[in-house]
Formats: structure tokens, sequence, C-alpha cells
């Protein structure tokens, strides 16, 4: 399935946040969404989830419209893996996991399905020992994890995380990444903003390049992780070179 | 089944304290002459039992009430109050008692009723379409805030001094002398608005993950905030009507039911209710038995009872968080 979106625009409070941009991603394909802050992937990623609503253009799920699904449709193709981690009561592990279920779930509670689904996200990020304990006896990574197994649990088509890595260790950020990166070999897209060229550069697919409201650059990584568009992008500078293990290894050197 | 175990205990319970609150009073009338057409009968059945049948309701109301203001708005501290609804429910009680209308039993009631409506319409106002939680929160503290003053106007305006020590009589809160109108009048509203704090579960889960979150996976916050401003009014709107202001009960109560039942939001609406109605029930069998001179007002009962429990739980809380 495709997603897609042609002539965005999102104006807020008289700034025009997104101008104009059309693109599309594949399924299949980790594409990290990069660019500085305020450049506006947080507000595309709201506009793919159906959170906002643009004031021109469309979200398409290959040739239906996004705002045309209802919330639960909706829920059950794209999930979103929010950008501050949010567990306000001290619940349960299983019971955060088995909340991704509710846009697939029936009016009486949760039916055999769900529980496999739960139990599959659970196992495909390392939470099963957790499963019993607290939320607020957790630690940041654990947190990081449970959530991404909420979001895992409801099986979107697309799974779209806003800066997954932020407060995670080295070995944590290593862990997640790895995990969205099965799960769009998998068959899924996955959509993640970040901000850690690094990491971008080792994980990406592809990458979209924001700037200014606008798509500076967009295609298979080795096209676009260039010096120049991350000038273009950061005015920072950067050096490209290939790590030990074959893959790019990029790092910010200066501010330009 | 942890849930279903805690519902049915509390049930249990709930109907052994009926039945105490029957049998207590000024006189103890044993189950043995409940049923009959001596005198003892009549107090039973025109008197204590639709006290303790509306003591029941009220206590449900504002126990589901609370358990759901708390999911909703995210925050343990929060009651039914925050909404406003129950300060201009008893601004427009206050009103009828201030005219001298309370003579005809349906008119208090019905100027409450029409208080609650009048504050949730300025809520609406207010808060508009937006469906954001901190407008929303800070017109509910404004409605209420002004409920009180204009309250508190009447009362230093009241006509006669009788008027005066009607107002805050009735401010206090009590169950005492309720008949089966107002059973009939306030328990068709508070089983309405109970269906509509119910009828929020789910979605008050989903806000557990944030907003985002929960919009995300389909959650309409907007219909989630009209669920909750609708039931928070109807159930507490008939409760100001039928009793006055009955403080705390809304706040502890989910408390309560937490260690037990857990603190899913959805996992706290039905031992809330179950709760609330066991806590007034019970609190007011308390207040009839206990020899003082007048009977003691179960408002401020409540509230004598509420206060230290606030105060603990603040000390949990900041023994948590440091």
């Amino acid at each position: 399935m495709l997603l897609s979106f042609e002539n965005l625009s999102l104006t807020l409070r008289g700034r025009k946040i997104l101008n104009q941009i059309s693109g599309e991603f594949q399924p299949g394909r980790v594409t990290v969404i990069l660019g500085a802050n305020g450049a506006g992937k947080s507000s595309l990623l709201s506009c793919l989830s159906g959170l906002r609503e643009p004031q021109s253009g469309s979200v398409k799920l290959n040739d239906r419209a996004l705002l045309s699904l209802n919330g639960k449709e909706r829920g059950r193709m794209i999930g979103l893996l929010p950008q501050r981690p949010d567990i306000h009561w001290n619940v349960d592990v299983k019971t955060i996991v088995g909340l991704g279920r509710l846009p697939h779930s029936g009016r009486w509670g949760m039916s055999a399905a769900d529980h496999e689904a739960v139990a599959r996200a659970m196992e495909a990020t390392d939470c099963v020992d957790l499963a019993e304990r607290k939320a607020m006896r957790l630690s940041g990574g654990e947190q990081g994890r449970v959530l991404l197994a909420r979001v895992l649990a409801g099986e979107p088509q697309w799974l779209l995380a806003d800066e997954p890595l932020a407060s995670l260790d080295p070995a944590h950020q290593f862990d997640v990444l790895e995990r969205l990166k099965s799960y769009a070999a998998a068959g899924n897209g996955v959509i993640v903003v970040l901000h850690d060229l690094t990491q971008a550069a080792r994980f990406a697919d592809d990458i979209m390049v924001m700037k200014d409201g606008a798509i500076l650059a967009a295609g298979p990584r080795n096209e676009v992780m260039t010096a120049e568009i991350m000038a273009q992008a950061y005015g920072v500078e950067v050096q490209i070179g290939t790590s030990d293990t074959g893959e790019p290894l990029v790092v910010p050197v200066r501010r330009l | 089944m942890k849930g279903f175990r805690l519902n049915g205990l509390l049930v249990i319970a709930l109907v052994v304290v009926m039945m105490l609150s029957l049998a207590a009073g000024n006189v103890w009338v044993s189950p043995t002459s409940w049923l009959g057409d001596d005198l003892s009968a009549l107090i039973i059945m025109e008197l204590r039992l639709p006290r303790t049948v509306l003591g029941a309701a009220i206590g449900a109301a504002l126990g589901m009430a609370g358990a759901t203001m708390q999911g909703y708005l995210r925050n343990p501290l929060a009651d039914p109050g925050v909404f406003g609804v129950s300060a201009s429910s008893a601004l427009g009680a206050v009103t009828s008692l201030y005219f001298g209308f309370a003579v005809s039993a349906w008119l208090l009631p019905a100027f409450a009723l029409a208080g609650a409506g009048i504050g949730m319409g300025l809520l609406a106002l207010l808060a508009g379409r937006s469906g954001s939680l901190i407008l929303f929160t800070l017109a509910g503290v404004i409605l209420s805030s002004l409920a009180g003053s204009l309250t508190s106007l009447m009362i230093s305006l009241a006509p006669t001094p009788f008027a005066t020590t009607e107002i805050v009589t009735w401010l206090m809160g009590a169950l005492t002398d309720r008949s089966w109108d107002d059973v009939q009048l306030a328990v068709p509203i508070i089983a309405v608005g109970m269906a509509f704090l119910f009828a929020t579960g789910r979605s008050l889960d989903a806000l557990t993950l944030g907003e985002d979150a929960a919009r995300s996976m389909g959650v309409n916050v907007l219909r989630l905030q009209w669920f909750a401003v609708l039931g928070v009014g109807l159930t507490v709107g008939a409760s100001v009507a039928a009793a006055g202001i009955i403080g705390f009960v809304g706040l502890i109560v989910p408390h309560l039911v937490r260690p037990f039942a857990g603190h899913r939001p959805s996992a706290v609406l039905l031992p809330s209710a179950l709760a609330g109605a066991l806590l007034v029930v019970g609190a007011d069998s308390a207040v009839r038995i206990l020899p003082s001179v007048s009977e003691l007002r179960l408002g401020i009962a409540m509230s004598l009872l509420g206060a230290p429990f606030f105060m603990a739980l603040l000390f949990k809380m900041h023994r948590e968080l440091s």
C-alpha cells in the first residue's frame, strides 16, 4: 500500500508550516525524515497520521483520501509513536501494550486475536519479562521499548515515529532502529523523524529532507545523504565515509 | 477476573450497608418488622428507604463522575467540581431559596438542574469546539468561582435572616427527610448521566498514552469531551439538586478503589460508582446514629472525613515524587 501526499499546505496561527508539498513513501522500506528544527517534520507526520487537517492538499493511502476514513479504520492502517512518551497512570506493561489494539477490538474487550497480537509485539520488543511491571517502575529504555510494542500491537501497515531515539542511550537506539527496520522488512512502511545524522545514514533506505516547510530532497539514501544537501538543510559541514562494516558513516564536523 | 470479584464484593458490601442504613436511626427497626402496616414499617418505607436509595444513587453518581474526571484530566487530584457544574447547580438552588420559591417540592431541584444546564452551556461557550484540555479546565475553574461568588452574594443580600439560614443549611448538603419524590426526580437523570460516563471508558484508557496517541488510535477527543461534560453535568447536577453539595466523594473514592482495581481508567469507573454508594450510605447512616444534639449534616461529615484524606494523599504523592 502506497502512502502519498499531494500539494499539502498547512498554516498555523498565520505561519506557513507546510508549503504546497508533495511526495510518497514506499512500503517495505524505512524512510527517515530529516530537517532542522521548525522545518515542518512533525507537522508533516501529524498530517500523515490524520491528526491534523491540512488547509489544502490531501494525504492518500493507495487511492483513498486519509480523511475519508473513520478514526478506527485510520488507526488500524497508520500507527503513530508520538514524540513525547506519555504514560499517565501506573498501569502494567501488558495493559499499555494492549491499548495498541484499540482500533481493532470491539465494544466488549479484547479477542483471542488481540491477545496474540499483543504477545507478538511484546516478543518482538523483548518486553515479555516486563509484562507485569508497572509503568512507573520502567527505565527510560524500557519505556521506549514498551511504547514501541504498543504501536506494533496494532499491526499497522504504516508506522510513523517522531524522534523515537530521544533520551535513549546508543545501545537502546540500536535496539529501536533494528526493530523498526525488521518491521519494514516484513513489508510494512516505516517513516521516522530523526535528528541524528549518523543513525539516519546507517538505517534509512530512503531519506526525505525538509527545509522551511518544503521538501529539499527525497530519494534513496545514497543520493540524498550528500555533504551538499546536509549543508543546505542544516547549515553544517558533514564528513561522509564508510565504517568498518561497510555502512555509510556521516559525522557533522562544524557549523557553516 | 479481578474486576468481577471486586465488583461482586462491593455489591455485597453495599447491600449489607444499605440494610444497616434501613435498620439504624433514632429507633432501631429490625428487619423482621420491615414489612407490615405498623408504624415501624412506615418509617422504613416512607423515610429510610427513599433516603437510602437516594444516598446510594448520589454516591454512585459522585464516585463515577470523580473517576471520569480524574481519567479525563489525567490528574489524580481532579474532582467533579472542576467543571463548575456543582457550583452552578448550587447557585440555581440558592436562587430558588432566595426568592422563597422552595415552597413547592419540585422548584428547588428544577432550579438546581437549570443551574447545572446553564453552567454546561457557558462551559461550551467558553471552551468552544477546540477540545483543548487547558482551555476547558480554566473555563470550569472560572465558572466555578463565578457561581461561588454569586452564591455568596445571594447569601449576603438575602431578604430575611430566615432565608439566609435556609440557604446556608441547604448548601451543607444532607439526605435528611428526602422522599420518593426526590428519588423519582434524581435517579433517572443520574442513570442517564452514568451511561454517558460509562461510555467514556475506552477513550479514557487511550488517553493514558497522551492525546496524540489516543487520537491516532481513533479516539474522538471532542466527542469524549462532551460525553464527560454531559455525564458529569447530569450526575452532579441531579445529585446537588437532591442533596446539596456533598464534597470529596468524587475525589476520594477513585483513590480508595485504585489499589484493588488497578490504575486503568475504565477499570476504575464501575468500582468507583459502587464504592461511592457504599461511602455515602455508610456516612449517612453514621450521622444518623451519632449521638449529637441535632443531626450532623452529611456534607460537613464528608468534608471532615475528606480533608485529612486529601492531606494524606498529598503526603503520599510527595513521598513518591521525592
